[in-house]
């Protein structure tokens, strides 16, 4: 029998939030796994744990227990530094809201993840500039951010997060501000994403964007309910 | 994208602030610069009022004997067999290692002469050296002495021998014109007849000899004793005497105006280095949500502080130079006011430079913390300002 190596793995989570003698039980136990080159929504309500979940696998919020491999990583037996090496390369981020650095041109917010790694300037350049064509953006990539509507700041943000080729992409409401419209383009580049073989994680309350996604998990009080489609 | 372009865009936009970060740094480093031009000022200022005063450094022959003289009253009633150097040695004074600081080099040859049955004493100098050292010396009409059968009178003696300017008097059978009088002075010249070094020398035939030798050295920082130490070196016979005490009590003032100027200084720096801390804590907080976004995307601890402190560095080498500069106008604006007769020094560009260091070395110690605290932001507690 030949075991199964899956690109995330999930085992025992649990996540406690501690403010003074108040205790939150974000995640209560979560046991899932994530394939290379999937699509998921991670689905549920407000305070459901889904954005926690999004974080503890971006290496950013260490777990209370269990264990999150990644690539067979064991993510938090890292250092901390080990861990912004392995978001640098293994990552990318869309916020919520964009989150785009306001003084910097969309160029520079798509090359800001390259800030930290060792390509030549000219190669920076064509790859950023690659990737905001890619997204649509090719005529403005001098602009600011307060120069673009809502849905043209999303597509920089995903430019942002594509720009060092990453194998994961992990989105944490990515249409929540967007209308109807704006908010299925941003999906179907999502998914074209998913098609060039990137694994996209999108933590989403908003069922319809369910649709767009290969599997989805549903996260409720702590837990998850895996849902295959 | 450079971790700069970061700092250079963060600098852009938030220029109120930062622009009072930078007036912290300005204010401590025109301050100190003000004070420090002021300090500079005042030391030149009595550096050339001490080389008013005459000579600071006197070398006599070396005798057995002691003085018995005080205060110009001579109570041994003995003369002492007097002692001479060698004109020739004299150059080697300018030989020392500390020559640059010898201002007047002015030598002496002393003696007694009789005129009209009073024995007077002569003095022979080297009149440009002389009347350039002894600068309140004032004459009561004619003109200083420029030849070598020329002299001039002290007051005193003027008197006593009946003499006044245009007259012929006759030393050991020689005519010398009397081309004017000092006015009293309160010193040994009242009494002295003053003739050319040579002539002088002629007449007491001690052609080549000299009796002493005034001098007049000072400068900033150099010390007086070492000076009198190395022209003793050079003359083994000669007694060389420091007369520290006005220069010691200048000296003095003018460190007590540096010890002041220090305690000032320290004060204001402190107050600008609270400033451009309390500046940077502001300008992080406001940055959690950013430096979130950063670590997020796989900024290590080192980028964030990186960014930081490079933000300090570059507000600290604006303010060290506008401070550098706004602390010369104020200092040449004030030094009129403030020092009687003073003359702005003049810009000293190492104290432009160690001004910028400073400033920057404020700036990133001032930032240290604040940077250290951004990049210590946990990022998941960043991300959840987001």
């Amino acid at each position: 029998m030949t075991q199964v190596n899956h690109l995330i793995e999930i085992h025992g989570l649990k996540k406690t939030y501690q403010s003074g003698d108040t205790r939150v039980d974000a995640i209560k136990q979560m046991d899932f796994f994530i394939d290379d080159q999937e699509f998921i929504t991670i689905m549920g309500q407000s305070g459901s744990g889904k954005s926690t979940l999004l974080s503890i696998m971006g290496a950013l919020n260490h777990p209370t227990k269990g264990k999150v491999l990644v690539d067979s990583l064991d993510l938090y037996s890292l250092s901390g530094e080990q861990r912004a090496d392995f978001r640098s390369e293994y990552i990318g981020f869309i916020f919520q809201s964009f989150q785009l650095i306001p003084y910097l041109t969309v160029l520079e917010n798509v090359k800001l993840p390259m800030a930290v790694t060792g390509q030549k300037k000219k190669v920076k350049n064509q790859m950023a500039l690659e990737v905001i064509d890619r997204v649509g953006l090719g005529a403005k990539a001098n602009r600011l951010p307060d120069q673009l509507s809502g849905g043209e700041q999303e597509r920089v943000a995903v430019a942002r997060a594509i720009v060092n080729k990453p194998p994961i992409i992990l989105a944490d409401e990515p249409t929540g501000n967007l209308d109807s419209k704006t908010a299925g383009d941003i999906m179907q580049l999502l998914q074209s994403l998913n098609n060039d073989g990137h694994t996209i994680i999108v933590v989403t309350h908003n069922s319809d964007m369910a649709s767009y996604a290969k599997r989805s998990i549903k996260v409720q009080d702590g837990e998850c309910f895996d849902s295959f489609k | 994208m450079k971790l700069h372009n970061i700092s250079f865009g963060n600098i852009k936009r938030r220029k109120g602030k930062m622009l009072f970060l930078v007036l912290g740094l300005v204010i401590g480093i025109s301050t100190v610069v003000t004070l420090l031009s002021i300090t500079e000022t005042m030391t030149k200022n009595i550096e050339e009022r001490l080389n008013q005063f005459g000579a600071n450094i006197v070398m006599v022959p070396k005798s057995d004997n002691l003085s018995l003289n005080y205060g110009g009253i001579d109570v041994g009633g003995v003369n002492y067999r007097v002692r001479e150097f060698d004109q020739e040695k004299l150059s080697d004074i300018r030989t020392i290692k500390n020559n640059k600081n010898l201002s007047i080099i002015a030598p002496k040859i002393l003696g007694p002469v009789t005129i009209n049955d009073k024995i007077v004493l002569l003095m022979g100098v080297l009149f440009e050296q002389e009347l350039a050292l002894k600068t309140w010396w004032h004459k009561a009409g004619g003109t200083f002495p420029e030849k070598e059968d020329e002299v001039m009178l002290g007051s005193q003696a003027a008197t006593l021998l009946g003499f006044k300017a245009g007259d012929i008097i006759f030393l050991s059978g020689s005519p010398f014109k009397v081309t004017t009088i000092l006015k009293p002075t309160g010193a040994s010249e009242d009494d002295a007849i003053i003739a050319s070094l040579g002539a002088s020398q002629k007449l007491l035939g001690k052609q080549g000899k000299l009796s002493m030798v005034e001098i007049s050295a000072f400068c900033q920082g150099c010390p007086i004793t070492e000076i009198t130490l190395q022209i003793a070196e050079k003359f083994p016979d000669a007694k060389v005497t420091a007369m520290k005490q006005a220069v010691m009590s200048k000296m003095q003032s003018i460190d007590m105006f540096k010890s002041f100027s220090l305690g000032v200084s320290i004060i204001v720096i402190l107050i600008g280095s609270l400033l451009v801390l309390v500046t940077m804590m502001g300008s992080v907080n406001e940055r959690t949500r950013e430096i979130g976004i950063f670590r997020a995307i796989g900024f290590r601890r080192g980028h964030v502080m990186q960014i930081i402190l490079l933000e300090a560095m570059l507000l600290g080498i604006i303010g060290g130079i506008l401070g550098f500069c706004i602390g010369n106008l104020i200092a040449y604006s004030i030094i009129p006011f403030v020092i009687k007769d003073g003359v702005f020094a003049g810009i000293n560009a190492n104290l432009g430079i160690v001004s910028i260091l400073m400033a920057v070395a404020l700036s990133l110690l001032a930032s240290l913390y604040p940077a250290f605290k951004a990049s210590n932001m946990d990022p998941s507690e960043a991300l959840r300002a987001l």
